[in-house]
């Protein structure tokens, strides 16, 4: 198979252990091209340990997964080019205006000079930031930095953007216009896009497939529509959440996850 | 990243360098945001210049052969003031891991190498601008230095030099304890061990035999060696290490530097 007509992701009982604990298990899915997909989960299902090998950051235990037709230990070098990838913290500099923090990561991705400026111009006046190009990121609002740090990810010819939790701790406002340039985004990228949340609204709004996660294990995958449907007539979203995520509790790691992202944050004001 | 730059091509050659610009840019940038750290950290080479430098003068306690002590003192503070900026330098990585600004440098295309050697170029330029405050204060003191423009340009390739070497150290150091606290106290730990085991404030012909063969392995000792040859007016009767070996002592820990703190680099994202 070519790698451009290869699925967006191919995980194959992707594992990750961290000493006991396994943070995820043996996870097996599939994300076609130009598709948006979701990995929902209470905190500490594994969801960001997920993201982070896709992205290759860390490596499998066990198992494999190939992104863009590209394996993600073998060819991590390859896999890079092509994703995506907004993590949950804030990852724009504060220190840094926010079109230096766009220039940086166009002089990342090889973009020549003249090309990464109007590609800069373009997803400045796309993510409506265009007036406070010049201004500091610290002095930016938590949907502002949010956008930007998509279009920091999605300003190279991307085949996969990875999102983890793109809207936590944003207010309602903020959140539905993230939602919005993150469609309109998408309708002209054709990217594939993996988000994971814990916000079943996120989820059924943005996305055509789910896949449930609980202590590592992917406990349902379908449309939400076939996954409320499963359940019985007159099923709500919520129940299937809560069915499949059942026997979760809050585990160490996620209380480890909350804790660093509210200490960021904090840091951010 | 031998294994890196081998599988590059020579058009990669350019990639490289570019991401490594952009990177050492970046950090230029955030320094020209907010300049005022370097105004508190001009302090402490001040101190050293004024209270011990004048004291250590009048005791005539240190031999430094025909050359006035303060003479031999600056080009010491010099490099003195680049090893304090750049042995901290690597904080920055932990508070970019504390947020999620290293993850995403990381899954970018650029080779961790060329991540490095920019944050350790940022370091260079921030050292830079310390050595125009020690060498203003010099001048200001009356210490006859040589300020030809060869001169300064040869200082200028030397601080930058030194400075990534302990930056790309500082980088490989906060990889491993990841946490600021930690790296406070390491930090700490390594700067006054490095600055005395070195010729910054005395000729390593004074030592005993055992600290001077630490002082010929640590490059600070190449650094400084170096800013006497070029900035002073004579060696007062000293032996000195000539450029060459400076260069080439400093070139080596920088690779070894860039390439072990590049290896360990990822390891902040886990």
């Amino acid at each position: 198979m070519t790698p451009a007509a290869a699925p967006a992701i191919e995980a194959q009982e992707l594992t990750r252990r961290f000493g006991s604990l396994v943070a995820v298990d043996h996870a097996s899915f599939r994300v076609e091209g130009g598709e948006v997909f979701a990995l929902l989960g209470r905190n500490g299902a594994g969801k960001t340990t997920m993201i982070k090998m896709l992205t290759t950051l860390i490596p499998p235990t066990a198992g494999g997964a190939r992104v863009g037709g590209f394996d993600i230990e073998r060819e991590a070098a390859r896999v890079r080019r092509i994703i995506g990838y907004v993590p949950q913290a804030v990852s724009a500099d504060g220190e840094l205006t926010g079109y230096e923090n766009l220039k940086v990561f166009a002089r990342l991705h090889d973009i020549p000079r003249a090309e990464a400026r109007r590609r800069i111009h373009e997803a400045l006046e796309f993510m409506e930031l265009l007036p406070f190009a010049d201004k500091l990121v610290k002095t930016y609002s938590g949907g502002m930095i949010r956008r930007l740090e998509i279009a920091q990810s999605t300003m190279h010819d991307l085949r996969v953007l990875f999102l983890d939790e793109p809207t936590i701790g944003l207010d309602p406002v903020a959140r539905v216009a993230v939602w919005e340039l993150l469609e309109r985004m998408q309708a002209r990228s054709r990217c594939a896009i993996l988000l994971t949340t814990h916000y079943l609204e996120e989820a059924e709004r943005l996305c055509g497939r789910v896949a449930i996660m609980n202590q590592g294990r992917i406990t349902a995958l379908g449309t939400p529509r076939e996954l409320t449907a499963g359940l019985g007539p007159g099923a709500t979203f919520e129940e299937v959440f809560e069915r499949y995520t059942a026997a979760g509790g809050e585990s160490l790691a996620a209380y480890l996850d909350t804790s660093r992202a509210r200490a960021s944050a904090e840091r951010h004001g | 990243m031998a294994e890196e730059i081998a599988r590059a091509a020579p058009a990669s050659a350019l990639s490289f360098l570019s991401k490594m610009l952009a990177i050492a840019e970046m950090e230029v940038r955030k320094l020209r945001h907010d300049p005022t750290e370097l105004v508190s950290r001009a302090v402490q080479p001040a101190l050293w210049l004024l209270i011990f430098g004048q004291v250590m003068s009048h005791a005539r306690a240190i031999d430094t052969g025909g050359l006035p002590y303060l003479d031999y003192l600056v080009p010491g503070i010099l490099g003195q003031s680049v090893l304090f900026i750049a042995i901290f330098n690597g904080i920055s990585v932990i508070w970019e891991r504390d947020l999620g600004i290293v993850h995403k440098f990381l899954v970018s295309p650029a080779p961790r190498s060329a991540l490095v050697l920019g944050k350790a170029l940022g370091g260079g330029a921030r050292a830079l601008v310390q050595a125009v405050v020690v060498i203003v204060l010099g001048v200001l003191l009356g210490v006859h230095l040589r300020l030809a423009p060869a001169a300064l340009a040869g200082v200028v390739v030397f601080i930058v030099l030194g400075a990534a070497v302990f930056s790309s150290f500082s980088l490989f150091i906060a990889c491993i304890v990841k946490t600021r606290e930690r790296f406070m106290g390491v930090g700490q730990v390594l700067t006054m061990p490095l600055f005395f085991a070195s010729n910054a404030i005395y000729p390593t012909s004074l030592m005993p035999r055992w600290l001077q063969a630490i002082a010929h392995g640590n490059p600070l000792t190449y650094q400084i060696d170096a800013l006497r040859v070029l900035l002073l007016r004579g060696d007062g009767g000293l032996p000195q290490l000539g450029l060459g070996l400076d260069f080439a002592v400093l070139a080596l820990a920088l690779a070894v530097m860039v390439a072990a703190a590049a290896r360990i680099y990822p390891n902040i994202a886990r």
